[in-house]
C-alpha cells in the first residue's frame, strides 16, 4: 500500500508559491503533506512468527511435553511500535524564488530531483511579469525599500517606452550570442539563431531573450520578460534602469513567474492541492510533457556540440558541463520515459 | 544478586543438581565460550566488576525486566543487567513441574562447593529436544521493538493504544517501562485513570503523551485530584482537563494552586469566569506562564485594546492567550491597518487572530478585487469577520464572494 503510494511519486511538478512565503518552507510543507498522506495508509496486517514451544502431545498417554511449532502473534512491526512508515522524502526543488516574489515553481521528488538537474542544464527560458511603478527609487529596487529619490514622469510615453525595451532585448540578444560561443558565420548557427533555439554555454549573467510591455497606465506599467539564468533581484534592477533610461526612476511592486521551462500556470498547484493525490496527478500529467522537453534540448545541446566557432579557444570547462549533461540527461531521460 | 526465575531445563532434573545450582555456576557456565546447554541464560555480568555497563549512552535502552508475571525476583543494587527472559506468551501456560525459587536456595558460601557442569556430557535424545535454545536478547537496545514480544507489560501497553515508538525517544521512560509490571503497577494507575472519567479509547493516547505517570505514587495523584474537587471543579471538568492536558496530574498541589493564583490576578476575571477558561484550555496551567503574561502586555500596550476588551476576547478564545506574538502582531497589522476594522470590531470577533494569517489576506483581497469588501457592520452589504476566517473555501465563494471556486483559484494564481 505504501510501496505503491511511493512508486507513484517520482517525477517533477509545479506549484505556484504565493508571495511572503520562503521557498525553503514551500518545500517543507509538501515533504509534510506528502509524508502525512504516505503515513495514513491502510496498516499491514498483523504479522505471525513461529515459535517452537513446549507443549502437550496430543493423544500420547504420558504427560510428556514436547516442542510443537506454534504461529504466535508479533507485535514487533505493529504501527505503534514501528512508528510511522515514512519519516522523509527526496524533495528538490527548482529554479527558487525569493520571498516577495511569487509564480510558478518546479519541485522534484524521489528520482526526479535527477531531471532537475536536466532542466538546469538545458537553460530553458523563464516568463515572468514585472509590475512597476515610476516616480520612485529606494534602495533595493523594490516598493517598501528605504525611499531614495522621488521624481516626476509626466514625460515617459508609450512609444518611449517600447524603444528603450527593443533597446534592451537587442543587447541582451548580442550577449547571449557572445555567451554561446556561436560562430554565427556559419550557415547552421544562423538557422539556429533565426529559430531561436541559442543557449549560454556555461555561467552566464541574466540574459533576456523577450521583453514587451503588456500594460502601461502611469504610474504603473506591466512588462513581460522572458529570460534566463536570472535572479529576482536583478529583475528588479532592471525595472529600475528602464526608469533611469526613460529620464525618471522606477521600483519593482511585484515579479511573479508565469511559466518555468514546460510548466505553466496552468500546471502549477496551489496551496490548497498541496497532497498526496493531486501531487501524484499532477506529475503523472507532467512526466510525458518534460520527457519531451528534455529530449529535445539534449539533441540541440549535441548540435551545438559540432558549432563552436574558431574564436572560441576550447575553454577547458567548456565541454564537461554539457557532456555531463548528455549523460545524465540521456541517463534520465529513459527514466523520465520508464516512469511516465 | 537475584535472579529471576526462569524456566530450567529438563536436564538439570534428571542430573539432580537442582539444590545445588547456584547463581555463580549458571554464570560460570555461561561465560564458557561455545554452545552451553545453558544458551537460554544471556549475557549477565557479575555484580562485583562489571561497572562498564553503568556507563550507557543516552541512546541505549538498557533491559533489566522482569518478563514473567510470575516472577519472584528481588531488585538488586541496581547494577545488575539482567536480560534473561522465559516466554509469558498465552499459548504456553504450562509451567515445568519445577521451578526453583533460587533466592532461598543461593548462598555465597556454595559458589566454590559444587563442580562445574560439563558441556561435554552426554545428553539423551529426549531431553536434547526439549532444550529449548531461543536467540538471547540484546541487553541493550535503542528501541522496544526487540522486547515487546517478550514482555507481556509491552504488549499489554500496545493493545491499549500506547505509542512505544514515542515513548522508546525517552530512555528513562522506555527503561522504566521495561522495569515495571503490569499486575502490580500499572493495573492500579489505569483503574485510577478510568475512575477519573478517561474512556478506554483515550488512555492510550493519555499515557503516550504523559510517560511519567508511571512513576508518579498514586496517593499523590489522589491528593492532587482531591484539591481540584476542593477548589469546586466539577468531576466531569476535572475529566476534560486531565484528557486534554496529560501534565495536569504531574504537577505538585501547590505548583496548581500557583499558577491558579496567577491567572486570576492576571486575567482579572471572576472565580467562575477563570474555571471555565481553565476548562476549556487546560494547558494553560501546565505550560509556561512567559508567553501570557507578553501576551497581555502585547494587547494592552502594542495593539491598544482596553483591559475590558482584552477581557471578553480571552473568554472566546482562549488561545488566544497562548498565540505567537510575531503572529499575533502580523494579523493586526493586516486586520486593522489594510483591512481597516476598527477595534470594536475586532473585540466582536476574535477568531481573526486564531485564524491563519495567508488565509485572512487571500479572502480580503478577492474581495478587495471583487468589490465586496465591505466590513463596517453599519453599511450595507456587510460581511462578518468570523464568516471570512472560519467558513470553508467552497462556502465562502459562494455565500460570501458570490463567485466560483475556480474564479476563487484564478485570482489566487495571479497575486
Amino acid at each position: 500500500m505504501g510501496a505503491a503510494g511511493v512508486a507513484r511519486l517520482h517525477g517533477l511538478f509545479a506549484a505556484y508559491k504565493p508571495p511572503g512565503l520562503h521557498w525553503k518552507h514551500l518545500r517543507d510543507t509538501v515533504e509534510l503533506q506528502l509524508l502525512k498522506g504516505l503515513n495514513a495508509r491502510k496498516p499491514p496486517a498483523p504479522q505471525q512468527r513461529v515459535r517452537f514451544l513446549l507443549g502437550p502431545v496430543e493423544g500420547s498417554e504420558e504427560k510428556e511435553l514436547t516442542l510443537t511449532a506454534t504461529s504466535v502473534p508479533s507485535l514487533t512491526n505493529h504501527p505503534l511500535v514501528r512508528g510511522p512508515a515514512f519519516t522523509s522524502l527526496k524533495i528538490g526543488m527548482g529554479h527558487r524564488l525569493d520571498v516577495q516574489a511569487s509564480g510558478v515553481v518546479v519541485l522534484g521528488v524521489g528520482q526526479g530531483c535527477s531531471l532537475l538537474t536536466d532542466m538546469y542544464h538545458a537553460h530553458l527560458t523563464k516568463d515572468y511579469t514585472v509590475l512597476g511603478l515610476l516616480g520612485k527609487a529606494t534602495d533595493d529596487f523594490r516598493e517598501d525599500g528605504r525611499l531614495v529619490e522621488r521624481t516626476t514622469y509626466d514625460h515617459v510615453t508609450r512609444e518611449k517606452l517600447d524603444r528603450i525595451l527593443t533597446v534592451i532585448q537587442g543587447s541582451h540578444q548580442k550577449a547571449l550570442v557572445t555567451y554561446s560561443h556561436l560562430d554565427l558565420q556559419t550557415q547552421e548557427a544562423y538557422e539556429m539563431a533565426v529559430k531561436g533555439l541559442i543557449r549560454p554555454m556555461n555561467k552566464s549573467p541574466m540574459l533576456v531573450t523577450g521583453i514587451r510591455c503588456l500594460r502601461f497606465a502611469p504610474p504603473e506599467f506591466l512588462l513581460e520578460v522572458q529570460c534566463m539564468n536570472e535572479t529576482q533581484k536583478q529583475l528588479r534592477s532592471l525595472v529600475h534602469e528602464i526608469g533611469l533610461a526613460l529620464k525618471t526612476t522606477a521600483v519593482c511592486s511585484h515579479v511573479r513567474r508565469t511559466r518555468d521551462g514546460c510548466f505553466t500556470l496552468d500546471d502549477a498547484l496551489l496551496r490548497t492541492q498541496w497532497n498526496l493525490n493531486s501531487i501524484q496527478d499532477a506529475i503523472q500529467a507532467a512526466a510525458p510533457r518534460v520527457a519531451a522537453e528534455l529530449e529535445k534540448n539534449l539533441r540541440l545541446q549535441l548540435g551545438t556540440q559540432q558549432l563552436q566557432g574558431p574564436g572560441w579557444q576550447g575553454d577547458n570547462e567548456g565541454p564537461s558541463p554539457a557532456l555531463e549533461g548528455r549523460t545524465a540527461g540521456g541517463a534520465a531521460v529513459d527514466k523520465g520515459q520508464s516512469c511516465a | 544478586m537475584a535472579l529471576s526465575a526462569q524456566r530450567i531445563p529438563r536436564w538439570l532434573n534428571s542430573i539432580k543438581l537442582n539444590s545445588l545450582i547456584t547463581a555463580a555456576q549458571l554464570r560460570s557456565h555461561y561465560r564458557r565460550p561455545g554452545p552451553t546447554l545453558l544458551h537460554r541464560l544471556s549475557a549477565r555480568p557479575q555484580v562485583s566488576s562489571d561497572n562498564g555497563f553503568l556507563q550507557w549512552g543516552l541512546k541505549t535502552v538498557r533491559t533489566s525486566s522482569k518478563w514473567n508475571s510470575t516472577s519472584q525476583c528481588t531488585k538488586s543494587s541496581g547494577q545488575e543487567i539482567d536480560s534473561a527472559q522465559s516466554t509469558t506468551l498465552p499459548s504456553v501456560s504450562e509451567q515445568p513441574q519445577k521451578t526453583p525459587n533460587f533466592d532461598s536456595e543461593l548462598s555465597l558460601e556454595d559458589l566454590d562447593d559444587v563442580p562445574p557442569l560439563s558441556p561435554l556430557q552426554p545428553v539423551s535424545e529426549q531431553e536434547a529436544v526439549r532444550i529449548i535454545a531461543d536467540p538471547p536478547l540484546p541487553p541493550d537496545s535503542f528501541t522496544l521493538r526487540d522486547y515487546v514480544d517478550h514482555s507481556e507489560t509491552l504488549q499489554k501497553l500496545v493493545l491499549l493504544g500506547v505509542d512505544l515508538s514515542k515513548i522508546e525517544k525517552h530512555p528513562e521512560a522506555a527503561n522504566l517501562l521495561l522495569r515495571l509490571d503490569f499486575e502490580k503497577d500499572i493495573n492500579q494507575l489505569l483503574l485510577f485513570l478510568k475512575d477519573l472519567g478517561i474512556e478506554d479509547s483515550q488512555l492510550g493516547a493519555f499515557l503516550t503523551k504523559n510517560y511519567a505517570i508511571f512513576s508518579e505514587d498514586l496517593e499523590n495523584l489522589k491528593t492532587r485530584v482531591a484539591y481540584l474537587q476542593s477548589k469546586s471543579f466539577s468531576k466531569s471538568d476535572i475529566t476534560q482537563m486531565v484528557r486534554k492536558a496529560p501534565f495536569l496530574l504531574s504537577f505538585s498541589v501547590e505548583r496548581l494552586d500557583n499558577r491558579l493564583g496567577f491567572f486570576q490576578k492576571e486575567l482579572e476575571l471572576n472565580v467562575k469566569k477563570t474555571r471555565d477558561l481553565v476548562v476549556r484550555l487546560p494547558r494553560l496551567l501546565t505550560g509556561s506562564l512567559e508567553p501570557v503574561k507578553e501576551n497581555m502586555k502585547v494587547y494592552r500596550l502594542e495593539l491598544g485594546f482596553k483591559r475590558n476588551e482584552i477581557q471578553h476576547m480571552i473568554t472566546q478564545i482562549p488561545k488566544m492567550l497562548t498565540a505567537n506574538k510575531r503572529k499575533l502582531t502580523e494579523t493586526f497589522d493586516f486586520v486593522h491597518n489594510v483591512m481597516s476594522v476598527p477595534h470594536h470590531v475586532i473585540v466582536r470577533f476574535p477568531q481573526v487572530f486564531n485564524a491563519r494569517l495567508f488565509k485572512v489576506k487571500e479572502r480580503h483581497l478577492f474581495l478587495a478585487y471583487l468589490g465586496r469588501a465591505q466590513y463596517d457592520p453599519a453599511k450595507a452589504n456587510y460581511i462578518s469577520l468570523d464568516k471570512l476566517v472560519s467558513v470553508p473555501d467552497e462556502i465562502f465563494c459562494e455565500e460570501i464572494a458570490k463567485a466560483s471556486v475556480q474564479d476563487f483559484e484564478k485570482f489566487l494564481k495571479t497575486l
